[in-house]
């Protein structure tokens, strides 16, 4: 048991005033009141050995949630891998394996590592503290005894020996005591220190905030429609558990132009070159209406909320005509590009269920460019063959009956369930049309249109957390880098009325630029008083 | 709706032929510097290292003697003043006495060790021409790709390694930092190359050249750290085998003392620490700008935690008893296995946003 309680000392020398975070070994618990209990408890947690096992079950826990889908990061890949895994999906959803980073036991592991750094940190900013208000403390008896020491005569009177001493020591913060000057510096390596796990305190606040706050929404905007910030605007929604969904900020904008470009020849025909696309926005109904080009790097900045875009695709556009000739659908359609298909091929569905004497549906497939490709089983099918659309396509299969309305569904799915296949079409260019099999109706693909994916978050964290994360590393900087040091001069009569000068330090850390610096100040005291001319002592010749 | 499909990619062929007959060169003058230094390691003299920086007090002064311990009542004595401005008199002639315990600073010597530092040199001017070139023959920033950032990693890597080959008199190190590097070159080269060309719209950022340049400089140094972490266990078993009155040989038999090697290795983990933690708040600005979160728990941003946690941990193990040399620096190798891993592992076994391979 006492092996948690021996921490310290071993390390640099900053680390050996750790406060109470630090104890020496206690008593073993066995004999303990239920006080004592929680003192040595507290210790405990608040040792640097506890500490340091934290910080690794923080680095050993954070490994699944990369090995495994996450419902943050993919909620479709953690479905699809359930689906797969039918055995093991559920003993991982009940170790919360899909949720690491929101999980109970991660949420132990990190809030224990702050417990522990502020037990750590508060009893030491308070020894710092004091430690800054107090003198550099007294001169040692025996200067040689330090790390560093140097010893040298001088024909400059004693005071003079210390007065050059206050100049050559000018960074230190130097006090007299009797023959002697003592100079302590380096302070900003502790300040470092706790400013920067107090930083940290600061992120994990925001970070939670931010949580807890914010809110982020997924949808998707054809060219030339808007988008009106209200929950039922957005394709999926998802806010933090004390978001307040009534009170969205009342911002709302258009897509007016969407531009892909793309590399057309060469090794890397097919790259996308740029995305961006044109708004007009404003922040609440009736404000100003301003412009922005929304691309990959360049969000809008509206009423709190970031708009990103996320990616893009095509809609085309159908006009239906049911069986009794009229025209009961007219508009364009997004059609979901296939994930890592170079060629941009979309699939999508066409949902007509107010069409007489039957509803109507089609499944359909976007080619940008319509051409061949062999596929792996050797068949030569029609596929894109490339991602802009230079040769634009659809071919449909249509279905007619029940498309099952009162059921919720996605809008790129079709039920079929309840439907009978009517028959595939030719491939259509732009322009064509296509009249289903016993006058059931006839559709034309008329064009199509761009559309954007967009991404809203509202983060009321994020800023905090840039602020304590820029101060933590400034921190560290500083915990780092800095070396505190303490420094002595002390001057006293020697023999044939010369005075003594003894110069030492003692760094507080392993740098050996203290040495260096010890050296090097004490060089230049006994060169700046070899250069004062003889004090007014009367033996004080220099040969 | 507009479609502009750009011509082809503008990239200078001249230059990017250039770039990659650089590749070779430079992987064989990496190659020749690698073999040099092991033979140094292995036949060289143990030769004791002067104005070592690492050292207390070695480099008080200019033309300073390697100390050499006069033990003086427990201390060492050492007139570091040996070479007085002309004109001093005796009489106040500096008495210096240096009471750290100091790590015997020693390592096997010869010229071929010279030769390769020079080589080493010559190989790291290819290395940044290489980069250069294929930079201004693609004309954008030249880190988009997993072949760029290998190849930059390294430059870094022997950047790191020159500095402390000049400044800490570590060149015994140069075995174990070309092997890895000249290992990661030919991955590179064989299997990761890629033709110079465009970046995809992601990357077109300026954060491109805040980012990833510092996520590249601390992953350099964060490999000398790894080098010496490992030449330092080595040394310690040594030691420990010597203690235990076995015979070694070979290189392990050469080097330098561990607790030389503890220093060097927790000298670049402290300049490559700050630097990976700036990579990572510059990554989560990124992120926030183009993915629209700052921090979305993907399996590059968690790797790249984890890195930092095993070397906050490395740091925090060193003011531990008990903790600190051997442990320590096991620590600090499983933080370079972390970093490795973010880098190959994550990308070809995850699919994640950083997918750019
Ligand atoms: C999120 C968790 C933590 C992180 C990321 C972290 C990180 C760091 C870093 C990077 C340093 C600088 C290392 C150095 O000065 O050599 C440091 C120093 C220090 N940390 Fe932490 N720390 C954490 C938690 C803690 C806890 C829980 C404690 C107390 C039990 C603690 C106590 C200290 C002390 C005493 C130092 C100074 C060591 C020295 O001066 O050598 N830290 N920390």
């Amino acid at each position: 048991m006492a092996t948690t309680t021996t921490d310290g000392g071993a390390g640099t020398g900053a680390g050996e005033d750790r406060g109470p975070g630090a104890p020496g070994g206690g008593p073993a618990p066995g004999a303990l009141s239920p006080a004592g209990w929680a003192r040595w408890t507290w210790r405990v947690l608040t040792s640097m050995r506890t500490a340091l096992i934290l910080l690794f079950l923080l680095a050993l826990g954070a490994i699944p949630g990369s090995m495994l889908p996450q419902r943050v990061v993919n909620p479709d890949e953690v479905a699809q891998f359930s689906t797969e895994n039918p055995a093991v999906a559920p003993w991982l959803d009940r170790l919360y394996l899909f949720d690491v980073y929101s999980s109970p036991w991660y949420a132990a592991i990190y809030l224990l590592l702050f417990v522990s750094l502020t037990g750590c940190v508060i009893p030491r900013a308070r020894a710092h503290l004091r430690l800054m208000r107090a003198r550099p403390p007294r001169t040692p008896r025996h200067l040689g005894r330090m790390p560093y020491s140097a010893r040298f005569t001088t024909g400059a009177a004693p005071e003079q020996v210390l007065e050059q001493g206050r100049t050559v020591f000018k960074r230190y913060r130097l006090e007299r005591y009797g023959d002697s000057l003592s100079g302590e510096t380096g302070y900003l390596r502790e300040a470092g220190n706790v400013v920067f796990h107090v930083a940290l305190l600061g992120l994990l606040v925001a970070l939670a905030a931010g949580y807890a706050f914010g809110y982020r929404g997924n949808m998707l905007v054809v060219e030339g429609d808007g988008f009106a910030n209200t929950l039922t605007s957005y394709d999926s929604f998802y806010p933090g558990v004390a978001a307040d969904e009534d009170d969205l900020a009342p911002f709302s904008f258009t897509l007016h132009d969407f531009q892909a470009d793309f590399v057309e020849d060469g090794g890397f025909s097919g790259q996308a070159e740029s995305f961006s696309g044109e708004l007009t926005y404003r922040d609440a109904p009736g404000a100003e209406e301003r412009t922005h080009t929304l691309e990959v790097n360049e969000p809008l900045s509206v009423g709190g909320v970031q708009v990103y875009l996320l990616g893009h695709g095509y809609a085309p556009e159908f006009e239906v005509r049911d069986g009794e000739g009229e025209v009961v659908f007219d508009q364009p359609v997004p059609f979901l590009p296939r994930n890592g298909d170079p060629g941009r091929t979309a699939d999508g569905v066409v949902k007509v269920p107010d069409a007489l004497p039957e509803g109507l549906g089609f499944e359909g497939v976007f080619l940008p460019t319509a051409g061949e490709r062999t596929g792996e089983d050797g068949e030569t099918g029609l596929a894109s063959t490339f991602p802009a659309p230079k040769d634009p396509a659809v071919t449909l299969t249509a279905y007619t009956g029940d498309l099952n309305m009162r059921q919720a569904q996605s809008v790129y799915q079709l039920d079929t369930s309840r439907m009978e296949e009517a028959g595939e079409s030719e491939v259509l260019r732009p322009g064509d049309s296509w009249e289903l099999p016993d006058g059931a109706g006839e559709v034309t693909f008329t064009g199509y249109e761009d559309f954007a994916t967009l991404q809203m978050t509202h983060n009321p964290g994020r800023l905090p957390a840039l602020l304590f994360s820029s101060l933590a590393v400034l921190g560290l900087l500083g915990t780092l880098f800095v070396r505190p040091r303490r420094a002595w001069v002390r001057a006293s009569a020697g023999a044939n009325g010369r005075t003594v000068v003894e110069v030492a330090g003692l760094g507080k850390t392993e740098s050996t630029a203290n040495g260096q610096e010890f050296h090097r100040l004490a060089t230049e005291l006994r060169d700046r008083l070899r250069d004062v001319p003889a004090a007014d002592g009367p033996a004080s010749s220099k040969e | 709706m507009v479609y502009q499909l750009a011509a082809e990619a503008a990239v200078d062929q001249d230059l990017a032929s250039l770039s990659d007959h650089l590749i070779i060169a430079m992987i064989v003058a990496y190659a020749v510097a690698l073999f040099l230094f092991a033979l140094e390691a292995a036949y060289g003299r143990r030769t004791a290292l002067k104005n070592n920086r690492l050292v207390p007090l070695a480099a008080g002064a200019p033309g300073a003697a390697a100390p050499a311990p006069a033990a003086v009542g427990g201390s060492s004595t050492v007139d570091l003043d040996a070479d007085p401005p002309s004109g001093a008199s005796g009489g106040d002639d500096l008495e210096v006495s240096v009471r750290d315990s100091e790590p015997r600073a020693s390592a096997s010597r010869s010229v071929l060790g010279t030769v390769a530092l020079v080589v080493s040199v010559a190989g790291f001017l290819l290395n940044l021409g290489q980069i250069a070139t294929r930079g201004l023959a693609a004309d954008r920033w030249p880190w988009g790709n997993m072949f760029e950032f290998v190849v930059a990693i390294c430059l870094c890597a022997v950047a790191a390694f020159l500095y402390a080959a000049f400044r800490y008199q570590a060149r015994y190190l140069g075995t174990f930092v070309l092997l890895p590097v000249v290992l990661l070159l030919g991955i590179a080269a064989r299997w990761l190359y890629s033709e110079a060309g465009p970046l995809v719209p992601a990357l077109h950022s300026y954060w491109i050249a805040i980012h990833v340049s510092a996520a590249i400089v601390a992953t350099g140094a964060f490999m000398v750290s790894g080098a010496a972490a490992i030449t330092y266990l080595v040394a310690h078993r040594t030691e420990v085998k010597r203690a235990a009155g076995e015979r070694v040989a070979g290189i392990a038999a050469k080097l330098p003392s561990p607790e030389l090697l503890d220093r060097v290795s927790h000298r670049f983990v402290v300049i490559a620490f700050p630097l990976w933690t700036f990579a990572i708040i510059a990554g989560a600005v990124w992120a926030d700008e183009a993915w629209g979160r700052f921090w979305g728990w993907d399996p590059k941003e968690v790797w790249s935690f984890i890195t930092w946690v095993v070397y906050a941990a490395y740091l925090h193990s060193r003011a531990t008893a008990g903790w600190k040399g051997t442990r320590s620096a096991w620590i600090g190798v499983i933080g370079f296995a972390c970093l490795m891993f973010n880098f190959f592992g994550v990308n070809y076994m995850f699919s994640g946003l950083h997918s750019y391979a």
